[in-house]
């Protein structure tokens, strides 16, 4: 397979110019060929905002829902046919700040499902205001004197919850994202993977040159099976690691509900025996 | 006696509902009909709760404010009931907790489970005693809590089986004293009682919607709707379906959503508080033209209002839930076995019109249960209306029906593009003003035309030849039917409306054939009526309204509908 099988014909893309949304755009269709996923078994759920745009724009199954609401549908969509590759794909501010809840939960569900948050640090859709990971004192029109809330860290975050996979990426290193997305993908259970990218229109504090300046990888020391290493790297300030800062191989949900130990079979193609039901209200209400 | 209600009232984590359960199955296996519903206060401990079990000859199913037994097991029930105690009332209670009270018939459950070991079997010892005076057979309410408490081992078995000898003894002195309860069973009647099921309005609904081809569920637990998930909880494994508590209601929406769009059957189950945070889903669905079937349980609000009692006061908000204009269906079952097959059906519905389908039930209806000869699961059939998808398949494609082929991912070769923005036939973003009419219409006109050809039609009850016409739909129609039965009017109907939207289109040919017609509704305002107003421009004048979080009893419907016959 290869990238170009994932073009869509006659779509008008609705990012600016130099938007970090491109390269990715790009990263996805070589990594889902590399994978030889099929845009058939691919199940893409996006939530709202500039990103959440992004699977409109390539050949997979696509749910472009709700503002922060990819993941739950995400959750289902897997749990319901584990055939497909999942993915939850949306900003930070529709994955951190309006589905944030979500995004707890689904680490401690733990669905086999990949979780990609474009990091760009602010709001595009709206126009410029603060994201939840918006470095404090940063001006916007609406934080006029400059972000006062402490930003969310999500890979601390992830790593405290004892999530199953954690990685941080850069856009302008379309290479080693790939690498990450396609162990992300790859990996059983919920992988949360956050993408630094730049906004050339409303960030332009951390441009491209910023995140290449103000970050660097993890080295093969790195242990991502030590948690407390792996913490201690997700709260590092000066330079932000990336990479993959842990992994915690566990059961996903769909094989701790137990419906597909002795039955592959997807729910979405089971029947129902017609008359099971009868059997139990005739036996077990009586 | 043709019936008699009992009631058993004590505090919370007493044990009422064990003594419920052992009661209403071994006097269904007595062969007599049985319906049982409880009011419980919203605390885990202490308070007042009361059960009331009517057993009687014919199958009526619905609740009476009459107390014919009252088994007082705490101090404050007396004063709990005081409004329903009459002179006929007979008391039993022990009396060293509620005091030397004359009129009381001294169970002195204290003195005999000390005997016994634990206080905890003075559930049995009541079950014994009921059953002694409604002159079950010892030998069959032995085998029976023999059975009942197998898994708990031999020595509670004994201890129990001591607990039941002692009740009867008991019951045996009662009617010595010159107190006897004597209620015809139902051996008269064809068919045999003891061979019925004994199901509640929570478990029909969960069954209905298994038999619906339901294989998700999702939910935060909220009063009285956790029932439901509870149940498909427990039957996860045996009817493969994924059972999931959520971590908010948000989420259990979205994640039904989820299950259909990857070819699931997904419901959630909630009540008015919770389905207040849904809202957003319902509009997603709406746009998306994805089904969902929801469950809500209502109860009285506004915010956390009373979260244990009962009303119908939600149908607004299901009926407005969500912005834009969009089809829906809200079924509204008023019979444990309504709430069977209108659960199923709701999946179908969903399914065929790729929209929300509400089931609105609510406190009182959840909680009750009686005997009935059995379900039919083949009733009203199964469809589904996945489609298989070829390369160039288009998600929203116009139709003359409004209603699109619906594709699944993962199945055929076309791929399945949704989206919650306006959008063109392949489902993705468009701002193109023809597409977006041509897309709203498809939505809402088109298909609410295609369900109006199969409304399911209220059930006219009572006088066929009506002068006057009751209106009411859901919970209320069992016991307005029984109040019926009371009035003997035959001037009088009852149109249960079991469809509350879209209403069938005939509906002005019942209302302009009566000349007096009375809503009846468990809220405040009448919102049924409201939208029979709405839709059809009639407007009922005459209201029967209820809401103080209790529900109707036969007793005030028919003295409410005689005071407005007599006007």
């Amino acid at each position: 397979m290869e990238a170009k099988d994932f073009d869509l014909q006659n779509i008008d893309i609705s990012w600016c110019p130099g938007c970090g949304n491109f390269t990715l755009l790009r990263i996805l269709k070589e990594t889902f060929a590399e994978l030889q996923i099929k845009p058939q078994d691919l199940a893409v759920i996006s939530g709202i905002g500039q990103s959440s745009k992004t699977p409109h724009y390539f050949k997979a199954n696509t749910f472009h829902t709700l503002h922060g609401r990819a993941i739950p549908i995400a959750t289902a969509v897997k749990s319901i046919n584990p055939n497909l590759t999942v993915i939850a794909e949306g900003g930070d501010g529709d994955m951190y700040g309006e589905g944030g809840n979500h995004i707890l939960h689904a680490i401690r569900r733990n669905p086999n499902i990949t979780n990609i948050i474009h990091n760009n640090m602010v709001y595009g859709l709206t126009k410029g205001q603060a994201s939840p990971t918006t470095m404090l004192g940063v001006k916007t029109t609406l934080q006029v004197e400059g972000v006062i809330l402490e930003p969310f860290n999500p890979i601390a975050v992830a790593i405290a919850l004892n999530a199953s996979f954690v990685a941080r990426a850069f856009v302008g290193d379309i290479e080693q994202t790939k690498e990450i997305l396609k162990k992300a993908i790859s990996h059983k259970g919920y992988a949360i993977i956050d993408i630094f990218q730049q906004c050339p229109s409303f960030n332009k504090i951390n441009t491209f040159e910023w995140f290449k300046q103000n970050t660097y990888y993890l080295d093969d020391k790195h242990d991502p099976l030590n948690r407390i290493e792996a913490f201690k790297r997700s709260i590092e300030t000066k330079k932000l690691p990336l990479g993959i800062f842990y992994i915690n191989e566990k059961n996903s949900f769909e094989e701790n509900i137990g419906l597909y130990k002795d039955n592959k079979d997807p729910l979405c193609f089971r029947e129902r025996a017609s008359d099971k039901i009868q059997k139990f209200i005739d036996s077990k209400m009586r | 006696m043709e019936d008699i209600s009992i009631v058993l009232c004590g505090e919370a984590g007493q044990g009422i509902e064990t003594i419920e359960d052992i009661l209403t199955k071994i006097l269904k296996d007595s062969k007599y009909n049985i319906f049982a519903v409880k009011e419980y206060m919203s605390r885990v401990r202490g308070g007042s709760n009361s059960t009331e079990i009517r057993v009687f000859q014919k199958p009526i199913r619905a609740y009476v404010d009459r107390i014919d037994l009252l088994f007082a097991l705490s101090n404050k029930s007396l004063d709990h009931l005081k409004d329903r105690i009459s002179d006929n009332t007979i008391i039993f209670g022990d009396k060293e907790i509620l005091g030397d009270i004359q009129k009381v018939i001294d169970i002195p459950l204290s003195k005999i489970t000390k005997k016994i070991g634990s206080s905890v079997y003075s559930n049995t010892v009541t079950a014994g005693v009921i059953c002694g005076m409604l002159n079950v057979s010892e030998y069959e309410f032995r085998n029976f809590i023999t059975k009942y408490f197998e898994k708990k081992g031999e020595p509670i078995i004994n201890k129990n089986l001591e607990a039941a000898s002692e009740g009867f003894e008991l019951a045996k002195k009662i009617i010595e004293s010159g107190v006897t309860i004597k209620v015809k069973k139902s051996e008269e009647l064809s068919r045999d009682i003891s061979k019925d099921i004994l199901i509640s309005g929570k478990d029909a609904v969960a069954l209905g919607a298994l038999a619906g081809g339901c294989n998700f569920i999702s939910g935060y637990p909220m009063s009285p709707a956790t029932g439901i998930l509870s149940f498909m909880s427990t039957y996860s494994k045996e009817f493969e379906v994924v059972a999931e508590q959520s971590e908010d209601e948000i989420s259990a929406i979205n994640m039904a959503i989820g299950a259909w769009y990857a070819g699931g059957r997904g419901m959630i189950t909630t009540s008015g508080g919770g389905f207040a945070l849904m809202e957003e889903g319902v509009s997603l669905a709406g746009m998306a033209e994805t089904p969902v079937v929801i469950h809500i349980g209502q109860r009285p609000g506004p915010a956390t209002g009373l979260p244990t009692r009962t009303e119908q006061g939600d149908l607004d908000l299901a009926l407005y839930a969500g912005h834009g204009d969009f089809a829906r269906i809200i079924l509204s079952p008023g019979s444990i076995e309504d709430c069977f097959y209108l659960s199923k059906y709701a999946f179908s519905f969903a399914d065929k019109y790729q929209i929300p389908v509400f089931i609105l039930t609510d406190q009182y209806l959840l909680d009750c249960q009686y005997n009935i000869p059995s379900l039919d699961h083949k009733k009203y059939g199964i469809k589904r209306y996945v489609a298989q998808t070829k390369d160039d398949y288009k998600r929203y494609q116009f139709t003359k029906t409004g209603v699109s082929p619906r594709g699944i991912p993962g199945f055929g070769e076309g791929l399945v593009i949704q989206t919650g923005n306006e959008h063109d036939e392949t489902g993705h973003t468009t701002e193109n003003a023809i597409l977006r009419k041509k897309m709203v219409e498809k939505r809402f006109n088109e298909k609410l035309n295609q369900i109006k050809n199969e409304v399911i039609y209220p059930e006219l009850l009572g006088g066929k030849a009506y002068k006057y016409l009751l209106i009411g739909w859901g919970s209320t129609r069992n016991i307005v039917e029984e109040s019926l039965k009371q009035l003997r009017e035959p001037k009088l109907g009852f149109l249960y409306f079991k469809q509350l939207y879209p209403l069938p289109r005939e509906v002005m040919g019942y209302l302009i054939n009566a000349k007096k017609v009375i809503a009846i509704e468990n809220n405040a305002s009448g919102q049924f009526a409201n939208l029979i107003k709405r839709e059809t421009g009639f407007d009922i004048k005459n209201k029967i309204l209820k809401y103080d979080g209790r529900p109707f009893s036969v007793e005030e419907v028919t003295t409410r509908i005689k005071d407005i016959l007599e006007e």
